[in-house]
């Protein structure tokens, strides 16, 4: 997998609450949260027609806060390719392996700028920043968090390899 | 005898119970929950997924419990339809834990009252505060709304087994502080992400002294520092609080070798009444460097699944006394539960707050979470018992928060300024 796009930067400690603000959390839209993406750390941004296809970058803990899962929807309907992070808040990060967000973690965050460009090859491990011609090499996944990401996110491999077939099917055979 | 078993942390130890093997920090597990949680603004998504992923009968009833505490009593049309979805599919599914306004209480309040939650238990819950529970000896944690939507499926959780940070507690703590004070001072040496991805384990000869609804206010606020949990071992003061419950519960504590990533040693006798200045629960200071400060307060906000427990109320009360609350200050109480509204009621308190000026409110996370019933306007400040003090977390992104226990609370609703008790207020405290 490779996602490319241009970077929009932010800070460290980025919250749930500055991601997507509870007074917009009386939906559980994607498209209208994805409006409001980050509308308390940058106002306006959810709204901007460069969003989609971006790439946010950030500093450490990511995502801290609340454990809405309307923040990474909110981020992922915008149309930003990938989140790019020193850190990530687990609960974050464990919402973004499950709904399919890609989220990369690098230590090197506070070289990038505002409108760079970055590219970011999954199955090689490496993140390229094009405007500046530099090289990242990123950690991969343990072999148990890829197999979810494989398959697309948790409620994927849930249904396919554990769930019965009777929850499926809505009848339980044999009490 | 085998040494792996001797050196296991409490939350290796619940892990390996669970697990029915000996597991280790950093193992993933696919696991049965005892209890999976979800809320009116967490659920709705997980009900959806459910759907979308051909959902058509839940793997568990019983395990499944949802709270509508939120935005409610409903504060509009769409938080009105959030909480249909839960009830509506609540029903169809037999889930018989719903609570809904009248009977429920805040989240983290209510589990453990009522009992649905207990020692030794694995629970998951869609919201950030589930860690509370790790008061109780049960290893708890928030997860998002897919994973509740996975229980749904499956009943299951995928975990990792974190590595735990070992704090040891010591002395006891003087009048007027609490659980508030010392989990906000922990907070403030950890830093924000200072146990992410970590437990916290609280220890020590410290711990006997430290109450249950002490424990419940330090717990609820790992996740401040990042913390996926926050573990008291199980005593005779859980299984006092259990027994009044009808529950019955064993000892159980971390191995004396256990291996911990950190250490970290707390004199409770030394703390000092604490306050989380904006915009992070790690900006922390001691109550004494602030009063001179004389900042005025614009709203006082005591309650939430931190500090809404009985014992809050009655800290809150007694400093309050017989004065009435501040010319130009607004203050909202919020009992955590139908259980301690009526206590409160009984003991005469909830007339104690209003007879001082006090909104005394129907149980709701509400302002907490700038929700409603309290939103603050542009530039103004509150002192709040509640877990988060972000930018704009509260109302308008100018306003700003201060975090605090109950005593701080109260004290301030008094005197129309952030300050601690005074002699008399530290008085009727003990």
């Amino acid at each position: 997998m490779i996602r490319e796009g241009k970077v929009f930067k932010f800070g460290d400690h980025i919250n749930t609450d500055e991601i997507i603000p509870a007074r917009y959390l009386a939906t559980t839209d994607p498209d209208e949260l994805a409006k409001n993406c980050m509308e308390d750390a940058r106002p306006g941004f959810g709204m901007r027609e460069d969003v989609s296809g971006s790439i946010m970058v950030a500093g450490e803990n990511f995502g801290c806060g609340s454990s809405r899962e309307h923040a990474p929807i909110a981020i992922k309907a915008a149309g930003i390719q990938c989140v790019v992070a020193k850190s990530f808040a687990r609960i974050f990060l464990r919402n973004c392996i499950n709904i399919g967000l890609p989220i990369v973690e690098l230590e090197q965050t506070d070289a990038m700028e505002e409108g760079d460009y970055l590219k970011i090859d999954f199955n090689a491990g490496q993140v390229t920043n094009t405007s500046q011609g530099a090289e990242y090499t990123t950690n991969t996944y343990p072999e148990f968090l890829q197999q979810i990401i494989q398959s697309g996110g948790w409620l994927t491999y849930a249904t396919t390899h554990l769930a019965p077939q009777w929850v499926l099917e809505g009848e339980r055979l044999n009490g | 005898m085998n040494t792996e078993e001797q050196r296991l942390t409490l939350t290796e130890k619940i892990f390996s119970e669970k697990a029915e093997r000996i597991v280790k920090a950093g193992d993933y597990l696919l696991l049965d929950v005892d209890v999976a949680l979800g809320n009116d603004i967490t659920a709705p998504v997980a009900i959806k997924e459910f759907e979308k992923f051909g959902g058509r009968r839940v793997y568990d009833p019983e395990r499944i419990v949802f709270v509508a505490d939120h935005f409610t009593p409903n504060k509009d049309i769409q938080s009105a339809m959030q909480v249909k979805m839960v009830r509506d599919f609540a029903r169809t599914h037999g889930i018989k834990n719903f609570f809904d306004v009248g009977k429920m209480g805040i989240e983290h309040v209510l589990l453990p009252e009522q009992g649905l939650v207990k020692s030794g238990d694995l629970v998951v819950g869609a919201d950030s505060h589930t860690c509370t529970y790790g008061a109780l000896g049960a290893f708890s944690t928030g997860v998002g709304s897919t994973d509740l939507a996975g229980v749904f499926f499956t009943g299951k959780a995928w975990f990792k087994v974190p590595e735990a940070i070992r704090v040891e507690l010591k002395g006891k703590f003087t009048p007027g502080v609490s659980g508030k004070d010392l989990i906000l001072h922990l907070i403030t040496l950890l830093g924000v992400d200072g146990a992410n991805y970590q437990a916290l384990e609280f220890t020590g000869p410290g711990v006997a002294a430290v109450s249950m609804d002490s424990r419940f206010t330090v717990s609820n606020m790992a996740i401040e520092a990042g913390g996926k949990a926050g573990l008291f071992p199980v005593d005779a003061v859980t299984q006092e609080y259990e027994e009044s419950r009808g529950i019955k519960v064993n000892p159980r504590s971390a191995d004396e070798e256990a291996v911990y990533s950190r250490s970290i040693e707390i004199d409770l006798g030394t703390l000092e009444p604490t306050v989380a200045r904006p915009f992070l629960p790690d900006n922390g200071a001691t109550i004494s460097t602030l009063t001179a400060e004389k900042i005025k307060i614009d709203q006082v906000v005591i309650g939430s699944c931190t500090n809404g427990r009985i014992e809050d109320l009655r800290a809150a009360a007694a400093v309050l006394g017989d004065e009435p609350i501040a010319e130009g200050l607004r203050c909202i109480i919020l009992p955590g539960s139908q259980e301690v509204y009526l206590q409160a009621m009984r003991e005469g308190l909830t007339e104690k707050f209003v007879s001082a000026g006090c909104a005394f409110s129907t149980p709701t996370c509400g302002p907490c979470l700038g929700g409603h019933m309290g939103i603050l306007a542009e530039k103004e400040v509150a002192v709040s018992t509640t877990n988060r003090n972000f930018v704009g977390r509260m109302g308008h992104s100018s306003s700003e928060v201060y975090l605090a226990s109950p005593v701080v609370a109260a004290a301030t609703a008094v005197k129309g300024y952030l300050c601690g008790p005074d002699d008399a207020a530290l008085e009727r405290l003990t």
